[in-house]
Formats: C-alpha cells, structure tokens, sequence
C-alpha cells in the first residue's frame, strides 16, 4: 500500500454546545450540528441547536480553525417548506462552513440563494453510484457527498474513482441497515420517519414493560423485544427487534450493534475518502468525547504510517463501551455482512 | 349501493412493475393475461434486484412490444438501489432504448434521461415531497410522478395546487407498500446464506416473507433487499377523492394472486359499475394480513381508517 500523507478529515456529530466544544477540544476538523425543528434528521426533544448556541458554537469551532457544517438533511412538504428556507438562510448568515441537505428543492433553493454557501449531498439524499452524485453536483454544485451507509469497500472505491466531488463515508456509529433517505419503516408503524419528521422509531411511540414473559419493549404498540431476566434491553429501533419469519425467531433485519470501520482506515485514506463522519448527534458530551479522542489518535497514527498501522486495543475497548449492544460491525463494507 | 360519480375528471389504471422473483414462465403468462386487462398503463423490469434474471433486458423489451402491440402504455421500469457498474450498464441500455418511456426509481437514471431530453417517469425512489421538487424535476423532463407511499391527502393537495403543467400525478393504491431498501439481503439471511450465494431463495416465496411480532402480529415483507409492508394498501374506497384531487394514475401494485380480481374492481368503480367500499370489502377479505390507508390519512401506514375494516 503506498504510503499516504492526505489527513483524513474527522467530522464529529454535536447535538449542543458542550458536545461541539468537546468535539474541537479533542481533535474534530468539523463538527456537523442541527437546528431545533424538524429540518434535520435527529429531531429529537432536547436537542439541537437555538440561533444563539449556533452562532457561539460556530465562534467557538472557527476561533480554534474547525469548521461546521449544520444538517438540514429532512424532506419539507409544502405546509412546512418555508421553515427550510428560513433555516438554509440561517446557516448562511451565521458563516457555516457548508449545509448538508437531501431535498432537491431544499439544495436549489440554497444554490439560487446562497450561491458561496458550501453544499454536501447529506447521506438522506440516497447517492449510491456516481450518476446520482454527477447529478447532485451538476444541478446544484455540491462540493461534497455522504455515502450510505450500504455500499462494500470495493464499490465505495469504485464510486469514488468517478465521483466528481469529495467522498464523507461513516465510520462509526449507529448503524442505518437501510439506504438512508428511502426508509419509511418507522412512519408504517408510527406515522413518524426521518424524511418527514427527522426521527426515527420517535421515543413518543416507545413503551416498556416489565410482564411475566419479561422486560418487553414497543412501538407504536408492536412489540419489538421481550428480554429475559438479566439480558440487557436496547431501545427499541424497528429495524433491530427480534421478529417470527417462518418458524424462526431472530434478528430478521440487524442486530443490535454499532457501525465501527477503524480497522479499515489505510484502506479508506489509500483510496482517497475525504472525511470520516461520526454518527451520534443525540449522544451524549460523553460519548463525543470519547469517540472523538480514539479516531483523532487512530487517523493520526494511520496517517504517520499507514502499513504498520492496526488499531490499538484499549482504541477498540473504548468504543465498544459506546456502542449499541456493546457490539460493533464492519457493516455493508465488508460484503460478508451483506 | 352508492353510484361513484364517474362525470368528473377519470383517472387511468396502471399496472406497477412485478416487485417479487417470479419464474420466467410466471412472469409471461402474468402479462399475457394483463395485457388483456383494463389496464391502460403497464410497468416492467426488475426493480429489486440485479440478480434476478427471469428476463433479461432484451427480454423485457420484447414484453414491451408485445404488450405495446396490445394496446397498453408501457413503461420501463429501473432499478431502485444502483450500486454496481454492471447495474448502471443496464440502466443506461434501458435509457438509451429510444422507444419507450423510462421510470426513474434513482435520481442517476433521472441524470440519464434528462442529459438525452427524453421525457420521463419518477418512480416510488424518488423523493418529490413538494411542489418545487417536482417542478425543478418537471424542468429536467420528468412528465409524470408518482407521490411516495408515506404522504397524505392533505400533502398530495398542496403538491397539486403546484403542479407544473403537464405533470400527471400518480398514486400507489394497491399492493404491499415498498418501505425500504438495503444492502443486505434480507431473504439470504432467513436462510442462512451469504448474499452473494443467495441460491435465488426468492423465487420460493412469489410475495415475499411475512414478519411478525413475537405476538404473532405481521406487520412487514421480505422481498430480497427490499422490505414492504404484511399489510396491502388498499385506496379504492378512496376514489372519490382521488378524483377530486385530479390525481391522473392509480397504481396496482402486482401480487402472485388475485391482481386480475383487484384491476376489475378498480376497472368497475371508475366506470361507475361498482360500489368501490363493497369492492374494497371484497378484496380485503381474501387479504391474509388485512388492508392498511394509514399514510393517506396522515397517520400510521399500518393504520386500516376507512371504515370498512375486515377483523383480521
């Protein structure tokens, strides 16, 4: 493998300030926030950014020479597209460094508008080949696109090699099983999905109860999980409940587990990818912290020498702590999964 | 018996594109018998899955000329999740066929079409979910669009009132609603096998595998990498305001059974022949996971809101 010098940059998820100053105090290049509405997909109660914590949060990340990005990465429909245009406004004004949105009409309005704001294809824009990213990039300039989370390595090195623009893949975090911008799991069972309303399986439609059978998680009233005494419960995510299919019951789409690329990083900086993006806007300071600090040290040392490079163990114990189930993937990269 | 209003504006009947692997011979005797239905629009070609090769492209455009022939608007069908060059190599022979309409189901098939000024399609895997979309869409020569599954009524009113000119607008209306598509193959890993090994496991199950809840409740459908709902939505008893809302085509989703049954009644509530709420009774009765309206009356797609419930 040819040694590398390129830096892959690290873009960390924030969603409040602590969070986004944690990120630049322990080694984010970029840090990618929200506003407080349903115009980004972690629309979640609690959460996210006012006008006056974005504006100290973009203060905060330049003075230190971070960037940010905010995601507006939600589908308007028509009673509501004006709160999108005031938003994509709102992160001009406040000098984000680029808005990353999934719309057409939310990406045309930015271009005609806002024409030196920065764009990137958020992965709610579903771009898997490189015809949809030369679209993207010619209809509306993107300068960069997210990958879903679905393509194995040697197609991530395929898209690229074409793609017109920069390559963001995720490399850690909750795990999307589906192409993100074409899921509508969670508005089948509770009238809220990530295009329409930024949530996902909404905490709203979530119950749990301890019954004879067992600790059983639901929503939307289905029961996604029952646990035995003493088994540890997750929340309940549609997609990684334990469901009847024929005469088997089992995880029939995920596990519960986290996306976790670490051990492919020479690969992903030989080939030429960008960014890596951490999931997890709706983690805690905690985990900003702790996810931050292990892949600054592991892109660092991938970057210092990238053939004696393998990642450290207390690296692995540290996110394993912080990740869904305690278990981590290689997801869709390695086709084995698939 | 309540008369439909069959005066006012009439929409057209398409047929969607067979989302299951069905043997080659399953799939020409269907279309066989469709293109003798009352059907005015019928859409082929695999949109699933790259592996499933009943019919190849060649093939399916011999099924286009022959349903062609019998009278019936066709439309090529695209793939919804492109991942490999060999999958764009298809799609852009399928683009570049010069004779019949192409339904994008990714906006890079949409970069293709637009790039050769060929008027086309939006499919199901295309996000219009406003009116500015669809007319930046309508620019680039998309002539038709379908609204996806989740939005409602009141949606699909306000889009209407932006229409473009010249736009028709499309709504799914029968079938198992396709919710989400992966890398993973869904139907290999009930099987214990590797994707890239999957034995062709799909053409067991012509409507896919039903998921339940540990209680027993379906709710969903494995289709390969696809995941549908258990549940077939069902907006006949919607006609009425289909109508109304100058919707221009209404989409019957293909199921291994029954479809013919499903056109007729459709066929007959337009003409007025029909009452479309006993007709619809009459379906989801034979229906093994019930009937859902949900997403066209703003709520859970799952939801049955008309009130013509069977108890399942």
């Amino acid at each position: 493998m040819a040694i590398s010098t390129q830096s892959l940059e690290l873009v960390c998820p924030a969603g409040n300030l602590p969070s986004l100053k944690t990120a630049v105090d322990h080694g984010a290049d970029s840090v990618y926030i929200g506003f407080r509405d349903d115009t980004n997909a972690r629309h979640f109660p609690g959460l996210n950014f006012d006008a006056k914590t974005a504006a100290q949060g973009v203060q905060y990340a330049h003075a230190k020479g971070r960037r940010v990005f905010v995601a507006l990465n939600t589908f308007p429909q028509p009673n509501g597209w004006s709160r999108w245009q005031r938003a994509v406004d709102q992160a001009a004004e406040l000098g984000v460094d680029a808005v990353i949105a999934a719309d057409i009409s939310v990406l045309d309005y930015a271009r005609r508008q806002h024409p030196n704001l920065p764009l990137h294809l958020s992965v709610q824009g579903s771009a898997t080949n490189y015809e949809a990213i030369r679209f993207y990039h010619e209809q509306f300039g993107i300068r960069r696109v997210v990958l879903p989370r679905v393509l194995a390595l040697p197609q991530v090195r395929h898209v690229l090699e074409n793609s017109p623009v920069a390559v963001e893949v995720f490399g850690f975090g909750g795990l999307c099983i589906m192409v993100e911008g074409r899921c509508l799991l969670s508005s089948y069972v509770t009238g809220e999905s990530p295009n329409m309303c930024g949530v996902c399986s909404p905490a709203k439609s979530v119950r749990w109860e301890e019954t004879p059978q067992g600790l059983e998680t639901r929503l939307g009233g289905l029961l996604i999980d029952r646990y035995a005494p003493g088994e540890p419960a997750g929340y309940p995510t549609l997609c990684k409940g334990r469901f009847i299919v024929g005469e088997q019951t089992y995880y029939a789409i995920e596990e519960p587990t986290s996306l976790n690329t670490l051990e492919l990083l020479p690969e992903l900086q030989d080939m030429g990818i960008a960014a890596i993006k951490i999931e997890g806007r709706q983690r805690s300071p905690a985990y900003v912290t702790q996810v931050t600090q292990v892949w600054r040290a592991a892109i660092d040392a991938c970057r210092r020498n990238p053939t004696a490079y393998i990642p450290k163990p207390e690296w692995l114990q540290e996110l394993g702590k912080v990740s869904e189930g305690h278990q981590t993937t290689l997801g869709a990269y390695h086709r084995t999964w698939q | 018996m309540r008369a439909a209003n069959v005066t006012g504006h009439q929409p057209k009947l398409a047929l969607g594109p067979v989302l299951y692997y069905w043997p080659c011979e399953t799939l020409l005797n269907f279309y066989e018998r469709m293109s003798a239905a009352p059907v005015d629009i019928i859409y082929i070609g695999e949109t699933v899955c790259s592996k499933r090769h009943s019919l190849n492209t060649a093939d399916w455009l011999e099924l286009a000329e022959r349903l062609s022939a019998a009278g019936k608007e066709v439309v090529l069908s695209t793939m919804a999740l492109l991942e490999a060059e060999s999958e764009l190599k298809t799609l852009r022979r399928l683009c570049e066929n010069g004779r019949f309409t192409v339904e994008a189901n990714d906006l890079g098939a949409v970069r293709l079409l637009a790039e050769r000024k060929t008027p086309f399609v939006l499919g199901t895997g295309i996000n219009v979910y406003n009116d500015q979309t669809l007319r930046f869409l309508a620019g680039l020569g998309a002539k038709r669009w379908i609204m996806p599954v989740e939005l409602s009524r009141e949606t699909l009113a306000s889009i209407q009132a932006g229409r473009p000119e010249g736009v028709e607008t499309e709504v799914f209306v029968y079938g198992r609603l396709p919710l989400a598509y992966s890398a993973r193959c869904f139907t290999a890993r009930y099987h214990d096998l590797p994707k890239d090994d999957c034995q062709y496991r799909c053409l067991n199950d012509p409507e896919g595998l039903t998921v339940s809840t540990r209680e027993g409740q379906a709710f969903l459908t494995l289709n390969g990498i696809q995941t549908q709902s258990a549940q077939t939505c069902n907006l006949l008893p919607e006609l009425a305001e289909l109508r109304a809302l100058q919707v221009d085509v209404l989409r019957i989703s293909p199921q291994a059974a029954g479809t013919e049954a499903v056109v007729e009644a459709f066929a007959d509530g337009l003409r007025g022949e029909r009452d479309p709420v006993e007709a619809a009774q009459a379906l989801n009765a034979v229906l093994p996971y019930g009937a859902c309206d949900g997403y066209w009356r703003g709520q859970a797609g799952l939801r049955l809101m008309a009130e013509i419930g069977q108890d399942v």
